[in-house]
């Protein structure tokens, strides 16, 4: 797709896209290129020498079972907010749906989540689950439950995910029910003429029908499970206890912050560049089928 | 919507009813607690209505902030926040709709190259190259200062792409119109193109304005000293890990102020949120 109309210019084009340029290559190229750099090299103890040791840092990183526990951490915490968040939000958005009054004011009242930062959320969710004084923490140890999100890696797993899918149910929201609209009325009533009930006609008819969004979902969840809940984890549990909710990028946070091995921290870096071009790739190819449909 | 089911008809309000409800339930506490004294939270008494503390309390976090931890006012760390998300919003639009005129409206040399390098920037979020990104910055003298705070996050692969693809649909004729009225290239962006892109920009500001009030990773790393904190990071350092300390009741009104202008603007913008957020996605 290409103007037919063009204007003339020599200059003032570059001078043009100088800005966003200038940019890109300062403060991404340049730092990107210095993370795959360093990730080669091993500094001494006070950073006077410096050695290119080709692939160690990352035969250190795959060896150190910590970075597999993080792997896996990573695993479950995505898992189970993309799992909650979509399928609740599903859930909401089909009931909206049905409703010809009153659909786009349920839609003020579920969007405005998306607003509330990912630490801000967080916060609401630590107080309300703080263990001597939280609202719901009470409840839940009056109940004989020994709830302890501190002290306890999985509870404070439960946590930062109930948070993470509160705050991500309004865009899924969102999304469905867009998704939802669009599927023609005369399809469902076919199914109905046919005889499938509600819940059969969901399932074969609406749902495969939604499968484009859904799966757009699937990889904006996982992406900002890996990138954009590193808010609430650093205000929930600061990667706690005992590195039970230390996901893949706020390890390379708090190692980076002890400092020393910046070898072995860019290479954190370099592995998680990798994911994100993959989920990237894979967003865009999935882009293109739809363009192409 | 098909057949009719007057019995179990109120069932899908009664679902939506409990998701709204399971939905505001955090907020709703946060805002009864900035309206308690800090005894009756630290009790675990706090009843489920608003209490008397409410200008007390308000007063208190907005002009002093909390007593014991890190002691600046939240009216301050809000001015910061406001000022980033505006700087954000505004610098990604205006860098990105300049570039994305020369890329559709001007053929030169490397004009392919030049949309490849801002489209791959898409693949490298802050998250992925946190400390080299600190150190550039660092080495260029910008810790603790707004510039070092917004310009690193002004560049946008994807305001960029969604202007391009806007002017995409701006019919030909209108630069025809426009060369024959002996216009150049400024003019006919500022005249014509400008007026017509007023609804992307708008769409495009709400979301970014949300993005830049929200930053977390990059304030935290860049602003050390109390006078640049911005809310969202200031709220964090209330939190005092031996909890006998934390003063609830100036946390909570901190994440009600911090959650206010945001969403504000997705309530009142409603239609340009949704738009923004669906065309930002494609």
């Amino acid at each position: 797709m290409e103007k037919r109309v063009v204007f003339d210019g020599k200059i003032l084009p570059y001078a043009l896209l100088m800005p966003q340029l200038l940019i890109t290559i300062i403060f991404f190229y340049w730092p990107a290129a210095q993370a795959v750099w360093q990730s080669f090299l091993i500094q001494d103890a006070f950073g006077l020498s410096t050695e290119f040791v080709w692939l160690e840092n990352y035969a250190v990183l795959f060896a150190n079972p910590d970075y597999y526990r993080s792997m896996l951490t990573t695993l479950v915490f995505s898992t189970l907010v993309t799992v909650f968040s979509l399928s609740l939000s599903l859930l909401l958005a089909v009931q909206a749906d049905k409703q010809i009054k009153g659909a786009s004011g349920y839609k003020t009242f579920l969007m405005w989540p998306y607003a509330v930062a990912p630490a801000i959320a967080g916060v609401l969710w630590l107080f309300m689950f703080q263990p001597s004084l939280g609202l719901v923490a009470q409840a839940i140890r009056a109940l004989g439950f020994d709830w302890n999100p501190q002290l306890n890696a999985n509870h404070a797993m439960a946590l930062v995910v109930m948070a993470a899918t509160w705050k991500q149910i309004s865009y899924n929201f969102l999304f469905f029910l867009a998704g939802l609209q669009s599927i023609p009325k005369s399809v469902i009533e076919a199914a109905a003429i046919d005889g499938a009930r509600p819940v059969r006609r969901f399932w074969t008819v609406i749902f495969p029908l939604l499968s484009p969004t859904t799966f757009f979902l699937l990889v904006v969840n996982i992406v900002y499970v890996f990138f954009d809940t590193f808010g609430i984890i650093d205000s929930v549990t600061g990667g706690g206890p005992a590195q039970g909710t230390t996901t893949l990028v706020y390890k390379v946070f708090s190692d980076g912050r002890l400092g020393g091995d910046l070898g072995g921290s860019a290479a954190q870096s370099v592995v998680l560049m990798v994911l994100v071009i993959g989920l990237t790739a894979i967003q865009f190819r999935y882009i293109e089928r739809k363009v192409q449909y | 919507m098909v057949e009719r089911q007057s019995f179990f008809s109120f069932l899908p309000h009664l679902i939506l009813a409990l998701g709204i409800l399971v939905v505001a339930f955090p907020v709703y506490v946060a805002f009864v607690a900035s309206t308690w004294d800090p005894a009756t939270i630290s009790n675990g008494t706090m009843p489920l209505r608003p209490g008397p503390y409410f200008l007390e309390n308000y007063r208190q976090t907005l002009f002093e902030g909390t007593a014991r931890s890190s002691r600046s006012p939240v009216g301050l760390m809000m001015l910061n926040s406001l000022v980033m998300a505006l700087t954000i919003a505004i610098g990604k639009i205006a860098i990105s709709i300049i570039s994305a005129f020369a890329i559709v409206y001007f053929r030169f040399p490397f004009r392919m190259t030049a949309f490849w390098v801002i489209f791959v920037t898409l693949m490298l979020p802050v998250e992925v190259r946190i400390y080299p990104t600190y150190k550039i910055v660092a080495d260029l003298g910008l810790l603790d200062s707004y510039m070092g705070l917004t310009v690193p996050l002004i560049a946008s692969a994807t305001a960029t792409l969604l202007f391009r693809q806007f002017f995409m649909t701006v019919p030909d004729e209108l630069v025809e119109a426009s060369k024959i009225d002996g216009a150049g290239p400024m003019q006919f962006f500022r005249d014509t193109l400008l007026p017509l892109s007023i609804t992307t920009v708008a769409a495009l500001f709400v979301i970014q304005f949300i993005y830049g009030w929200n930053q977390y990773l990059w304030p935290l790393l860049i602003t050390t000293r109390e006078g640049m904190q911005t809310i969202v990071i200031g709220i964090k350092k209330m939190i005092v890990t031996q909890d006998a300390l934390t003063e609830w009741q100036i946390a909570m009104a901190t994440a009600v102020l911090a959650m206010l202008p945001p969403v504000l603007v997705v309530i009142i913008m409603q239609r340009l949120f949704v738009k923004g957020l669906v065309e930002t996605e494609k």
